[in-house]
């Protein structure tokens, strides 16, 4: 009998996840759950699920769950949150239309409130559950099912990179862009999720990860090919890395 | 010394999305065509056991949960 | 024996909300309730509460539903438009089956409207607050004192029944001052609240979700039909109203809140002249007083009813369907925020044929 080195996370429950062959949301799932099963708050965590293909994520994470409407995950959470108190780890999941488009406001308050919560922002240029309609982060130039002909910035605007914006404001403690197209990134993706719920724990406020993921249903593509879309062009247009970290810039 | 490993698929929450296949550095998982899961996706299986060096990329990258990795002697 | 003391609506509202439990306020400003939030900014937190000024109307409800999901006593507050962008947030809270109090002190509409007082909110109140089959308990407080007494039923009603309550009053109730005395109030039994997210440590283990959506019809119709069972023994338990002089009236005035206080002096000047007058003042707009309506409906005295609103009428509605084609019904009302004084009142219905 070998050592078990790597095994499913206690953070996830028994529900089979309904996303498409290949959708990393899975992933970002996982690292998720094993990131509270690690930091041993999966008893004091309460999550709130978005409305998009992430809408059943209720039935995923092994915490208790709070469904809210869509774009209103913030605001819920900051009512858990202000409920709960310090002692309770409180986290958003939301896609970009969920935070980037109808939640626009909702994102940015939060942090201006340095509201002591964790969001994870999942971001694939599209949107998946309503069938592959333009995103806020749809890239310049994507077809979309509402930007047949390509989106063009000049009609509907350039695509909304959501890290950069909030790390510009006080409230933000902990903001990072990772991505989990290869093993390399999914565990350097984890190693900043950490430190987002770590964020949280100790109190120094609000902490955001947005993850770079694929859509290959509304893409059209297969996982794999999806993957190196993924690489060579949203990467370019949203960077990765950190733009704000509590731990390396002092102060409470 | 390499590791040596062992992998289990929990072949009906697999969904034929091949991610494993691209990620392993040693080549050895493929989709079993002559299968069909629960599902009604040809899961992923490993091709040569032995070659396995327990590096665990399969399972990181599999969305699904469906890979466990031991490490064995 | 208690001590009155002489509060401005909003400000013995708050106070009242303070003193009946709750623990958190979300709110935003908007004319003429902002003295809610202002008291509760200054005063919930020495109560060991929490305030907090959200973004917007439909961020504070979303911040009730969270912290409501979360087993905390919560209450909102907003005018008629604010009221409307809460709209979605509401059938959420609703569909999740969660308690809330939600105040709103009406202004004339629709639209931006103005600050007047106004009762053109009825409808939203009591039918169509949101989207999908649910209600909510309206409470329609005549005075500050009755305010100040319903809260504490409206925060043990939502916890009782697990659903919103709201306080629908307007900006004349919001604005005036009255002597006003906080009782003690009995507390009326409440369940526990097991279905709260406050961390599976709290539940052995066992996860809570809070949720509104079920894909599957089967099982969505269950969900209404649990609701619709809540509602009918809503109906049945908790309808409230006054009856003023209306056992030997022969015209029947239908009025609630600021308005019932005019109709009153109304029925009063009537009763001088020998005319018998009386008022039926709902208390609870839903349940609406359907049954207590149609008995009079029914009697051998009354002769006319007459609904009084500060609106074009939509309460009128709900006395038609109580008096159900027994006796004629009237309407009198005025918009914008203008208030039917009882000269007029009693010119129209010196005109009226019954």
């Amino acid at each position: 009998m070998g050592k078990i080195v790597y095994k499913k996370t206690k953070g996830l429950t028994d529900a089979k996840l309904h996303y498409c062959p290949g959708c990393l949301h899975g992933v970002i799932h996982k690292l998720v759950g094993e990131c509270l099963e690690e930091l041993n708050v999966l008893d004091k965590a309460v999550g709130v699920a978005p409305v998009g293909c992430a809408v059943f994520a209720y039935n995923y994470f092994n915490c208790d769950m709070h469904e809210a409407a869509h774009g209103r995950a913030p605001a819920v959470a900051t009512g858990i949150k202000r409920a709960l108190g310090p002692d309770s780890v409180v986290f958003t999941y939301q896609g970009d239309g969920d935070l980037a488009s109808i939640g626009t406001g909702d994102i940015v308050h939060a942090v201006h409130r340095g509201e002591k919560i964790t969001v994870i922002f999942v971001n694939n240029a599209i949107y998946g559950m309503t069938g592959g309609q333009m995103a806020p982060t749809t890239l310049a130039g994507q077809k979309t099912t509402t930007s047949p002909f390509g989106r063009d910035p000049n009609h509907c605007g350039f695509p909304l990179k959501v890290s950069e914006m909030l790390a510009q404001i006080p409230g933000a403690a902990f903001v990072e862009r990772v991505s989990v197209h290869d093993v390399a990134n999914i565990r350097k993706a984890k190693k900043a999720l950490l430190k987002a719920f770590q964020t949280q724990i100790d109190g120094k406020g609000f902490a955001l990860v947005e993850f770079l993921s694929t859509c290959p249903t509304n893409w059209g593509l297969t996982p794999v090919e999806s993957i190196k879309w993924l690489k060579e062009n949203m990467i370019p247009y949203y960077p990765l890395g950190n733009f704000r970290d509590p731990y390396k810039e002092g102060g409470n | 010394m390499p590791k040596k490993g062992k992998v289990t698929f929990d072949i009906d929450l697999c969904k034929g999305c091949e991610l494993c296949v691209a990620v392993c550095p040693v080549k050895i998982i493929a989709l079993d065509k002559n299968k069909l899961n629960r599902a009604g996706y040809h899961p992923a299986t490993i091709l040569q056991m032995e070659k396995c060096i327990a590096c665990s990329s399969c399972a990181i990258m599999c969305p699904d949960s469906v890979i466990t990795v031991e490490e064995i002697e | 024996m208690g001590n009155k003391i002489l509060m401005k609506g909003n400000e013995a509202i708050s106070e009242a909300a303070i003193r009946a439990g709750c623990k958190l306020f979300f709110g935003y400003p908007i004319t003429p309730q902002n003295e809610i939030p202002e008291y509760m900014s200054r005063e919930l937190p020495k109560n060991g509460g929490i305030f907090l000024q959200a973004e917007a109307e439909f961020a504070a409800i979303n911040m009730v539903y969270g912290a409501a999901g979360a087993g905390a006593r919560v209450m909102t507050s907003s005018s008629s438009p604010g009221i409307a962008l809460k709209a979605e947030g509401i059938s959420y809270i609703a569909g999740a089956q969660l308690p809330c109090v939600i105040v709103n002190i009406s202004r004339g509409g629709p639209g931006l409207g103005n600050i007047a007082p106004s009762q053109a909110d009825y409808f939203q109140a009591t039918k169509g607050m949101a989207h999908g089959d649910f209600k909510i308990i309206v409470f329609g407080p005549a005075s500050i004192q009755e305010a100040v007494d319903l809260m504490q039923d409206a925060f043990d009603l939502a916890d009782k029944y697990r659903n919103p309550v709201m306080i629908l009053g307007d900006g004349m109730i919001g604005q005036m001052m009255e002597p006003v005395e906080f009782k003690e109030r009995k507390k009326i039994d409440i369940p526990p609240k097991d279905w709260a997210t406050t961390g599976t440590r709290n539940s052995n283990g066992k996860r809570r979700i809070i949720n509104s959506l079920e894909i599957e019809p089967e099982k969505l119709e269950e969900l209404n039909l649990i609701l619709k069972k809540k509602y009918d023994e809503i109906e049945k338990n908790e309808v409230r109203y006054e009856k003023y002089l209306v056992d030997d009236a022969e015209i029947i005035f239908v009025s609630y809140g600021t308005m019932s206080r005019v109709v009153r002096n109304v029925i009063n000047k009537y009763r001088k002249e020998g005319i018998k007058a009386g008022m039926i003042r709902p208390i609870t707009l839903w349940p609406f007083p359907k049954e207590v309506i149609r008995n009079i409906a029914k009697n051998n005295i009354s002769k006319v009813f007459i609904s009084v609103e500060m609106s074009l009428g939509q309460m009128v509605e709900d006395v038609e369907l109580s008096v159900n084609g027994l006796k004629p019904v009237y309407f009198y009302g005025r918009a914008g925020g203008m208030i039917p004084e009882p000269k007029e009142i009693m010119e129209f219905v010196s005109k009226l044929k019954y």
